[in-house]
């Protein structure tokens, strides 16, 4: 009787009112469920964070995401601190640090003494890669070819076109040059690793620092741009002729063919780890938030573009604890973490700029 | 038992109709509240924009300076990427979709077109980003490698139009943009004629058939008379979609920032530059303004043709 009813109920209601009113009719169901599995996947992860130990956050660039994950990985089984890193970009690192949104940023390009104290940051290295340009010429293989900082830099303003170009054939004799032009590619995107670049070009050219100038994004005078490692490596391979720079790790992983480059003492070095390991040893680290000039230094076996990439930590942070928890991640990272920097083709601090980043962090926090 | 079953739903009327109020509030609060979204997004873009237009004037519209050293911006290069590739796209596109729909409507056996009118239609689905890696892993070197050296060495050097085909063959570039935007809009105009061109009154079309017209004739002096307003507004709604794409513009455009008066050569368009320079401006940087500042202008852009898309789809969109 009583379903015989609500049946007949259902069918007036129906008629009467539409099809909202049945939706209505199984909504407290749905809600129950919807509110317990939300707050289940609200509490959850709090619960996790708690049974891990402390949680820190980081966002920048993307140049050192690789060793960064890798450390988390690490620190988070060995000292209980868990690391979230969003690699979104030098730029988008310094926005986020300055506005206090995570506990450390991660910058390619170091920021200035004056920038520092406004925005009350402590800048350290944690870390440096090496760029090596790669190439994309017929009858050319890994490490054969011979070039140096002018030629790179009147390559890309455009001003060598072909292979063939007497300046290059000059350096490479008995290596089969054909008289192909020569196709620049860049990084389009804002990237560290286009200010390492064009801060070697810049070095080495006059004409380039003038006309172009340095920059996370530069206007280029010749070539064309593609988006990330990726993309620089995938229009050197498609297209005869092209040139391009790409981080080592990139090239190593991908098996790129690249060159060897003219140091400052007047030796062609190859890319390899002895080089990286010489240009890192023989820079000055003692200029104020470690932003030591690491292009081009001297060393017979001195690879010429080398670059560390740095952390900005607040020196009055809203969390101490938190803060203090970055410092015991790096200092671990410092301790332990080299030789799976260098597994992944980064080359690890001297164990003295280690030491003065330490203290560096005393000096700030008093710990 | 009866006054027991009556009496919830007495209660729940009385309820309903107080319902009914709320029901109806919420839903014209949403109503109104996309039009402040709409509002205040353009706003805000203008607002933000402002330090550029400040700085550079009305020039930062013309000027094809985009030089982040020096701190020198202007949105020409990009304005001229975006309408050339929309345009390109439009007139590589238009024609097939009228292929499309001439073969859906007319020609094709009744069996067929469901089929293919749905796979026109999925070609819309396909996210932006799987056309992006498709024109970059796949488009970009069959361009580099067979089709552009071919075009360069042959019309390349023909008068009047060969600069139109010059330059190193990367394979990115505007041509490719071009060419990767006519397949993502394709669905769009295609859809949109082949649903005009059914709404012709069969009395006109047989009429026609009567007086032994063919079937081209018909379609040549019925079909396309009648529908061209609606067929020019599906077109715009095409261009409108062109003229925003972004991810897989920024894969096969080339990047640069300079005007090449060669169709292979690269360039940037608005939101391709936008996506690429984000991750780099910092906040109060006049860079990150004028990116705001070219965000503006392209909602002006693509708001303008699909107000005109809706103005002239407009008799269809009723109906």
């Amino acid at each position: 009787m009583q379903s015989k009813s609500r049946g007949a109920f259902l069918e007036a209601k129906d008629r009467l009112i539409g099809a909202v009113w049945q939706s209505n009719r199984s909504i407290p169901v749905n809600r129950r469920s919807l509110l317990l599995g939300a707050s289940a996947a609200l509490t959850l992860p709090a619960f996790g964070a708690q049974a891990q130990g402390a949680q820190i956050t980081g966002a920048g660039a993307s140049f050192p995401n690789p060793i960064y994950q890798k450390w988390a990985e690490a620190v988070r089984n060995a000292a209980g601190i868990q690391l979230n890193y969003q690699s979104v970009g030098s730029g988008a690192g310094i926005n986020q640090i300055r506005n206090r949104t995570v506990d450390f940023g991660a910058t390619d390009a170091p920021l200035n003494a004056q920038q520092l104290t406004e925005g009350n940051l402590l800048q350290f290295p944690t870390v440096m890669g090496s760029l090596v340009a790669i190439v994309n010429i017929p009858g050319v293989g890994d490490d054969q070819l011979r070039l140096t900082g002018p030629i790179l830099a009147d390559i890309y303003l455009g001003k060598i076109t072909r292979w063939n170009d007497p300046a290059i054939v000059a350096i490479n004799p008995g290596l089969p040059l054909p008289s192909l032009a020569i196709a620049p590619a860049y990084r389009a995107d804002g990237s560290g690793t286009t200010f390492v670049w064009v801060s070697y070009l810049a070095s080495a050219s006059p004409e380039w620092k003038e006309k172009v100038g340095v920059g996370t994004s530069v206007r280029f005078p010749a070539g064309t741009g593609a988006r990330g490692n990726e993309g620089v490596a995938g229009t050197v391979r498609n297209v005869r002729g092209a040139i391009g720079y790409v981080e080592n790790a990139y090239a190593i992983t991908n098996k790129l063919v690249s060159t060897q480059l003219l140091n400052k003492a007047g030796n062609f070095v190859k890319p390899d780890h002895k080089a990286f390991m010489a240009a890192a040893s023989a820079a000055d680290w003692s200029v104020p938030g470690f932003a030591a000039n690491v292009i081009d230094q001297a060393g017979t076996d001195s690879w010429p573009i080398v670059a560390p990439t740095f952390i900005l930590l607040p020196t009055n942070p809203t969390d101490a604890a938190r803060s203090a928890s970055v410092r015991r991640f790096f200092d671990w990272c410092f301790a332990n973490g080299s030789q799976l920097a260098t597994d992944l083709e980064y080359i690890p601090l001297p164990e003295s700029v280690h030491n003065a980043v330490r203290a560096s962090w005393r000096q700030s926090f008093g710990s | 038992m009866a006054s027991e079953s009556v009496m919830p739903i007495k209660a729940t009327r009385r309820s309903s109709g107080l319902g009914d109020k709320v029901f109806a509030l919420i839903c014209q609060a949403a109503g109104i509240l996309v039009l402040i979204l709409l509002g205040a997004l353009i706003i805000e873009l203008f607002i933000a924009g402002l330090p550029a237009f400040r700085a550079f004037g009305i020039a930062f519209v013309t000027s094809t300076e985009w030089d982040p050293v020096q701190e020198l911006f202007g949105a020409g290069v990009s304005i001229y990427g975006t309408i050339v590739t929309a345009v390109l796209a439009i007139v590589l596109a238009v024609p097939l979709a009228f292929g499309v729909a001439f073969f859906l409507t007319e020609l094709a056996p009744p069996w067929m077109r469901r089929p293919v009118g749905t796979a026109v239609e999925l070609l819309a689905a396909v996210p932006s980003i799987i056309y992006g890696m498709w024109g970059f892993f796949v488009i970009a070197p069959a361009f580099a490698q067979n089709v552009q050296p071919w075009i360069i060495d042959n019309i390349g050097e023909w008068p009047v139009i060969g600069f139109l085909f010059q330059g190193a063959p990367f394979g990115t570039g505007l041509f490719t943009a071009a060419f990767i935007l006519a397949i993502m809009v394709l669905p769009f105009i295609a859809a949109t004629m082949r649903d005009v061109f059914e709404q012709v009154p069969p009395v006109f079309k047989e009429s026609a058939y009567g007086l032994g017209a063919t079937t081209w004739e018909v379609m040549k002096g019925v079909v396309i008379p009648y529908t061209r307003v609606s067929v020019v507004g599906g077109i715009m709604l095409g261009l409108g979609r062109a003229l925003g794409e972004t991810m897989a513009v920024t894969f096969v455009i080339g990047n640069a920032n300079r005007i090449s008066t060669s169709l292979f050569g690269p360039g940037n368009t608005i939101a391709s530059l936008v996506a690429l320079e984000f991750g780099e401006s910092e906040i109060g940087s006049l860079k990150l303004s004028s990116l705001l500042a070219l965000g503006f202008i392209l909602f002006l852009l693509s708001f303008v043709v699909l107000a005109t898309s809706r103005y002239l789809l407009r008799s269809r969109l009723k109906a």
